[in-house]
């Protein structure tokens, strides 16, 4: 069997939580990016929040939320993190999320690679019938990311974010098991 | 004029009140052993509870209320005999965005089909928008839950949200759909009705 | 939708604890069904324990186990216990199911529960399949499991030492597509 969980210029790997928060703590001062991620106002955690939090939540690993960090397979560097979440088993439907922090990468293919590596492990490997992300407005680098990684839209909450004095919409992707298996299957990821 | 004289608690027929601890966990855990209805409301598998795990959910419930502050949560009353109708929520608060998801339900299937729902959505949504100063309101709802749409849009809400296939149940799948409704269009609907 | 919960016999449903423990007590002291319903020996518990563990059972998350008391449709008798253990990412689950009160073996109320419990694990939980296990020498449930729809698939050769005797521990298997043919219509 091939390594699912490896591509062409990344590759999912554990979450160390010593290397990972020294890394989290860097970017989260990075307020473009902490917007492009969360709907809520950003801040700023120590450290230790961070290493905790990371600790707390890679507990439940494996049952409901699978955690990846993503590494540059040319110089094994921490470029970012890209998460599963399972909350409903018996529906069989994931959801999606994804971070670069490292700037350097932006725009480059990486996150893309990186998205399309997560839907294969849930597809191939926790066997979910569809996965799901959201993404808001103002992103569209990552809207354009998902679109080419196979997600379709599927709605807008409009105005459910509130940036700079202005309204956004919070937009709804999603991919069903058919679809990727149509549009990967066939060629060779 | 600062209109606090319309009373956001009371409607016509019902009536929000809060949690009684002591009565309600009976009258619940009978619901839960209705699975149509459960299956209307939940979207993990459902089960009946005993009233000890009922009672264990109102205290998670009003822990979180109390905690988290983005809970608001609601149990609707008959105004005549005062016996528990349903309940009514606004979860999930997002107060940076004014975001806040609704949830309801008619417990009792004799006390559906009467118009109480949209007595309680109606004072949920006054409560979302003149209390808590939402900007939007939005509720997630089966395909297969056609009351449920026909209640949100009667009340002028907007499909926003339709999630393909994310619903299995009877060995089919269905679609989840997402409807929202924003301040200025529900304060242009009280206009309308005045 | 279907009511799911109510079977030609029984209904699956929720007891309160002290009402389950003192079921189970009472269950317990009934060494043919101790025997019978798992390979452990038969050992009897204290209400303490048994509540305890029943409160804790409780807690669990739905997600990692659905348990049902089972009741009579005619005179809402407490009579057994049918659950689900899920493995959800292969869609696979385990049944264990027991009629504590006599009277009620050999009647259909076994077979009613175990159609009921098999019909949540493929309408409502959409697993894939469901396994389940027993002692070759409980006939009347390999019986009743074969009337649902069970095919076997294994057996442990001599896996349970029984009264100075060796007996098979038997594995069975239902798949969803197996279920809905024998449904008649496509479910």
């Amino acid at each position: 069997m091939k390594d699912i969980l490896k591509g062409q210029w990344v590759k999912l790997a554990a979450t160390d939580p010593e290397e990972a928060s020294k890394s989290f703590v860097r970017w989260q001062s990075d307020s473009e990016f902490k917007r492009l991620l969360d709907s809520g106002a950003v801040g700023l955690n120590s450290t230790k929040a961070i290493k905790e939090f990371i600790e707390k939540e890679s507990d439940q690993a494996g049952t409901n939320l699978f955690w990846f960090v993503i590494r540059s397979l040319e110089d094994d560097r921490l470029l970012g993190d890209v998460l599963l979440d399972v909350g409903r088993w018996n529906m069989r439907e994931g959801f999606v999320g994804i971070g670069l922090g490292d700037r350097d990468f932006w725009g480059k293919g990486y996150g893309t690679e990186a998205m399309q590596l997560i839907l294969q492990f849930a597809f191939t490997e926790v066997n979910l019938r569809r996965v799901s992300l959201n993404v808001f407005e103002y992103n569209p680098r990552a809207i354009r990311s998902y679109e080419k990684v196979g997600f379709q839209h599927e709605g807008r909450l409009r105005g459910a974010l509130l940036r700079e004095g202005r309204r956004w919409d919070m937009l709804f992707m999603g991919i069903l098991r058919e679809e990727w298996t149509a549009r990967y299957l066939t060629t060779s990821i | 004029m600062l209109d606090i004289q319309t009373q956001l608690f009371e409607a016509q027929d019902i009536r929000l009140g809060p949690i009684d601890h002591d009565t309600h966990p009976e009258i619940e855990s009978k619901w839960t052993h209705d699975a149509e209805f459960m299956r209307l409301m939940e979207l993990k598998p459902v089960r009946p509870l005993s009233p000890a795990m009922v009672k264990k959910q109102y205290e998670s419930i009003e822990k979180e209320m109390d905690e988290q502050k983005n809970l608001f949560y609601f149990t609707v009353r008959a105004r005549g005999d005062d016996h528990l109708i349903g309940k009514a929520a606004i979860e999930w608060i997002d107060w940076t965005n004014g975001n806040g998801w609704l949830r309801l339900g008619l417990g009792a299937a004799e006390d559906r089909r009467k118009g109480f729902g949209s007595q309680v959505l109606k004072l949920l949504l006054r409560y979302a928008f003149a209390e808590l100063n939402l900007y939007r309101v939005t509720a997630m709802v089966p395909e297969y839950n056609e009351g449920a749409i026909r209640l949100f849009q009667k009340f002028g809400f907007m499909e926003e949200i339709r999630r393909r296939q994310a619903l299995q149940r009877d060995g089919r799948t269905w679609d989840l759909l997402t409807f929202g409704l924003l301040r200025p269009e529900w304060e242009e609907q009280a206009k309308s009705h005045e | 939708m279907k009511d799911i919960y109510r079977g030609k016999l029984v209904r699956l449903a929720v007891e309160a604890p002290e009402v389950m423990t003192k079921a189970h007590a009472r269950w317990e002291r009934d060494t043919e069904f101790h025997r019978l319903a798992d390979g452990d020996p038969a050992q009897l518990w204290s209400e303490k324990k048994i509540r305890e563990w029943i409160e804790k059972e409780m807690e669990d998350d739905p997600l990692r186990a659905l348990r049902f008391s089972i009741r009579t449709l005619n005179d809402d008798k407490l009579i057994g216990f049918v659950g689900l253990r899920p493995d959800w990412i292969h869609a696979d689950a385990w049944i264990g199911i027991g009629i504590g009160e006599r009277e009620y073996w050999g009647k259909g109320y076994g077979t009613d529960a175990m159609r009921l419990i098999v019909q949540y694990a493929f309408l409502e939980a959409n697993l894939r399949r469901v396994t389940l296990g027993l002692h070759s020498y409980n006939a009347r449930a390999l019986k009743s499991y074969e009337k649902v729809g069970f095919k076997l698939e294994g057996v442990l050769r001599s896996d349970t030492l029984r009264e100075g005797r060796r007996t098979d521990g038997i594995y069975m298997g239902l798949l969803r597509e197996e279920w809905q043919a024998l449904q008649g219509v496509a479910a």
